[in-house]
């Protein structure tokens, strides 16, 4: 009789170096692909700070490119991040992390700064950032107490707050006919187009302590699949979790849609794909989202910008198109 | 001997259903102990009150000589462990890691395993039979099987008390007997008080030391199985016809329920 040891320090740094490597060679395809092609020496000397000093490729590599492959990795992990979250916290597969009503919230917002005239940033990210803090502390004051923890109660609630919101937003596009129509579809489609590198770092440096918080709270959400009341008397103290968790997800995901739109699909499909690959142990699965994700939303946003032979598509139409089928095919090689 | 469970003048109500009036009593170190009663009669409240689950409202409950309210929920878990009525039915995750988490309230945040814990959860898998099955997913064995995994987990957290709530409900005959035997035998061996909530009164006429009989959260009756399973206070408590005799296999009672069709009406 053997029992397999699975030293998880082990694996932990197995997934994360695979996954790690993975994210490197898509930012740096990333980086180095798009409408203006250059060689890939070139943009490694560009990288390394030895490229000609206010060249074309210099201002397209630091200003454009770099800042943008930087946010879609923050979002891209984020987003499936919050996935993997949600779908322990509500012990539903079906969990996005846009199922709080983050999502319309934000979408209202974003809108709202769009009609008025804002710019991209910081005026409509704040307007959406606004309109997702206002939805969320709307259903925790509306689930308070003791009702916080069933999660049926959080989950119909924040379907319903979003079909209000999805109505609220049908109304706002109805009534919007000029140029700004545009700007609100694409906000809705998830768009990455509007990246500067302070706004990326002001980003990382919120989001990375959210990242190492969930990771500290990962054995719980093990603990969790067992039901909420096992995992108490396993020593567990549920409540602190639960809204720790529901804090600070909340809060990462919304702070990344005010920056990028409604990005859909990551956040269902790539914590999923992960279980099947690497195993249900959360203390795995958090480092391998995060890379996992970022490494997703890159490649996506790739594609948007190459496919097309002129402008670019919404990264958000990707992620579902290459997503979708992927994750059929192997739910069905994996079930067999 | 000492008390593993004491509790005094304990009340718990949702909104104004009493679900447990008044209840005092106590359960002494390495006792295996049953609590039977009709449904709704809250026993599976009292379970999650002793486990630290449901919050205390009015009474007090001392665990090895400590106050309940005392405990962290860490600290608790270190004292009893918990298993519960219904099973995950979709637990992803193998025996052996189900067993390991077992460990977890002797560990950070992380639970990071150490060659101790693996040791322990060896142990612990071996001594309910499941060793055979460590490598295979929970959410794939029989509900027998997944009972004894979970008892398992239960040996992992190295208890001194541990509540079981109907473990044997849904499992067949010789299921039935495996737990109730690998329950005697964590009595004896390892010293663990065991308390269970069953709605088998055979099963507990022959295995429990003592039987609490609850009825709408009061206590009915409580004492050693020959005390408390006489066909008057079972036929008060479950408002059934029941006739209790001698077991063929021992000094145990036996109780036997009588069919509306055998009632034989003398005129």
């Amino acid at each position: 009789m053997t029992i397999e040891k699975p030293f998880l320090l082990k694996r932990i740094l197995a997934a994360a170096t695979v996954l790690s490597l993975v994210l490197l060679v898509v930012m740096f395809l990333g980086i180095s692909m798009g409408s203006t092609d250059s060689g890939v020496k070139a943009v490694f000397l560009v990288l390394l700070g030895k490229g000609t000093p206010d060249s074309i490729l210099d201002t397209i590599i630091w200003q454009l490119r770099l800042p943008r492959v930087l946010l879609a990795a923050l979002v891209g992990a984020t987003l499936s991040l919050g996935g993997l979250v949600f779908q322990a916290l509500l012990r539903n597969p079906l969990a996005e992390p846009y199922i709080l009503g983050i999502s319309g919230g934000s979408a209202i917002g974003a809108i709202s700064g769009i009609l008025m005239g804002l710019s991209r940033f910081p005026g409509v990210s704040l307007t959406a950032f606004s309109g997702s803090m206002a939805i969320l502390v709307l259903l925790l004051v509306m689930s308070s107490g003791q009702a916080i923890l069933k999660k049926d109660t959080l989950l119909l609630s924040g379907v319903m707050v979003n079909a209000f919101c999805a109505a609220i937003i049908m109304f706002l596009v109805s009534i919007t006919q000029d140029a700004r129509l545009h700007n609100i579809i694409f906000w809705l489609m998830g768009d990455l187009s509007l990246s500067d590198i302070k706004q990326v770092a002001i980003l990382a440096a919120i989001l990375l302590p959210c990242f190492i918080v969930i990771f500290y709270c990962s054995h719980a959400m093990n603990l969790m699949l067992l039901g909420k009341e096992m995992a108490q008397s396993m020593g567990v103290n549920i409540k602190v979790m639960m809204v720790t968790l529901l804090v600070v997800t909340s809060l990462m995901v919304s702070l990344t849609v005010s920056q990028s739109g409604l990005i859909g699909f990551v956040g269902l499909v790539i914590p999923h794909l992960l279980r099947l690959l690497i195993g249900p142990d959360h203390r795995v699965l958090v480092p391998a989202c995060v890379l996992g994700g970022g490494a997703y939303m890159v490649f996506c946003d790739l594609l948007a910008r190459v496919i097309p032979k002129q402008g670019e598509m919404p990264a958000g139409v990707i992620t579902a198109l290459i997503g979708a089928p992927l994750f059929i095919f192997l739910l069905k090689r994996f079930r067999q | 001997m000492n008390k593993a469970i004491e509790i005094k003048n304990l009340m718990y109500a949702y909104g104004n259903q009493r679900i447990l009036d008044n209840l005092s009593f106590g359960i002494q170190s390495g006792d295996f102990f049953i609590i039977i009663g009709p449904n709704g009669s809250g026993k599976t409240t009292l379970m999650k009150i002793i486990s630290g689950i449901t919050k205390l409202q009015q009474g007090e409950v001392t665990l090895l000589d400590q106050s309940l309210q005392r405990y962290t929920q860490r600290t608790l878990a270190k004292k009893i462990a918990y298993v519960p009525q219904m099973l995950p039915p979709d637990f992803p995750f193998t025996v052996a890691q189900l067993v390991l988490m077992g460990r977890a309230p002797y560990h950070g945040l992380l639970g990071l395993e150490q060659t101790k814990d693996f040791e322990i959860a060896k142990k612990a898998m071996t001594f309910t039979g499941v060793e055979q099955l460590s490598g295979r997913k929970f959410s794939q064995l029989s509900g027998g099987e997944q009972q004894r995994a979970f008892i398992a987990r239960a040996i992992c957290q190295e208890p001194q008390i541990i509540l079981l709530d109907e473990p044997t409900t849904s499992l067949d005959l010789a299921h039935q007997v495996r737990i109730m035997d690998l329950m005697e035998r964590l009595k004896i061996e390892k010293a663990i008080t065991v308390v269970m909530v069953s709605h088998d009164v055979n099963l507990a006429s022959m295995y429990a030391d003592h039987l609490l009989l609850l009825k709408a959260g009061h206590i009915a009756s409580l004492g050693r199985p020959q005390e408390v399973l006489t066909y008057k206070t079972l036929e008060e408590a479950y408002g059934c016809t029941i006739l209790v005799d001698k077991s063929p296999i021992g000094e145990y009672q036996r109780i036997n329920l009588v069919p509306q069709k055998n009632m034989i009406v003398d005129k």
